[in-house]
């Protein structure tokens, strides 16, 4: 099994590429299918995310061990223009593309835990981890 | 390369069954088709079927969404059929709604709620 993959998100196909990688992994950690499909969906919102906002970026997925504890950790990480305010995007339906996403708020609920640095003009990185229960 | 998804027509209905992974494009292109198709077979209803989609995302819901009101605005019903547990609760987690849709488990019962509404 792969320790870590990553995927360059630089054109609408490679938001598939993310999911699927994803997806991949998801499985092999042994995640269920109704896991799966919340991990691959946060990797697609948080790939079309970069997409739309910077453009380009990359997404890595990673196998995650910790205290005899399996999980998958996703990095989203692109050097767009940032989030102005990251309160404001973290508040269900806020939106700066006509509601073509879900938005981060929905991206959260998905995973276990998330966590997100954005700085106006320099980029943002967002993580976050789903534990196998 | 647009991958199309095959509309077929079943009396007065039109049926699509999504069995691939839908990317945004071609998501797009399907929208269009099934419009298209509504025209040029005056079909009155319409049953898009979920069984083997494994992931709808925000946008792939909005792309969704868009056509079952567009296709109510030329006249035509739309029926979402089989959507998946999994597909059911990552749409909830997201936040995404899907007021005033007709859906039903599965294609049988879709027809029949189709006829139901067309026909009251």
């Amino acid at each position: 099994m792969n320790i870590r993959s990553c995927v360059q998100v630089d054109s609408e196909l490679d938001i598939v590429a993310a999911r699927q990688t994803g997806r991949e992994m998801a499985k092999d950690i042994g995640f269920s299918e109704v896991e799966q499909a919340r991990i691959a969906t946060a990797i697609s919102e948080l790939a079309r995310n970069i997409f739309l906002y910077a453009h380009t970026g990359t997404i890595c997925i990673s196998y995650l061990e910790e205290e005899g504890q399996m999980g998958i950790q996703i990095e989203s990480q692109d050097r767009g223009p940032g989030i102005s305010d990251v309160q404001q995007a973290m508040e269900d339906g806020y939106t700066t593309s006509g509601g073509l996403g879900a938005g981060l708020p929905g991206v959260k609920r998905l995973m276990d835990s998330f966590h997100i640095q954005s700085q106006s003009g320099s980029g943002t990185q967002i993580t976050g981890i789903k534990w196998l229960r | 390369m647009t991958t199309r998804i095959p509309i077929l027509k079943l009396e007065r209905y039109l049926l699509a069954s999504i069995q691939i992974e839908l990317d945004d494009q071609t998501a797009l292109q399907f929208q269009e088709d099934l419009l298209s198709r509504i025209k040029e077979t005056e079909a009155s209803g319409v049953v898009i079927d979920l069984t083997s989609v494994t992931l709808i995302d925000s946008f792939i819901a909005k792309v969704l969404g868009d056509v079952i009101q567009m296709a109510d605005l030329m006249g035509a019903k739309v029926v979402l059929t089989g959507i998946r547990p999994a597909v059911a609760i990552t749409l909830i987690d997201l936040g995404i709604t899907m007021d005033g849709v007709l859906t039903a488990l599965n294609l049988e019962q879709g027809l029949s709620k189709l006829k139901q509404e067309l026909e009251g």
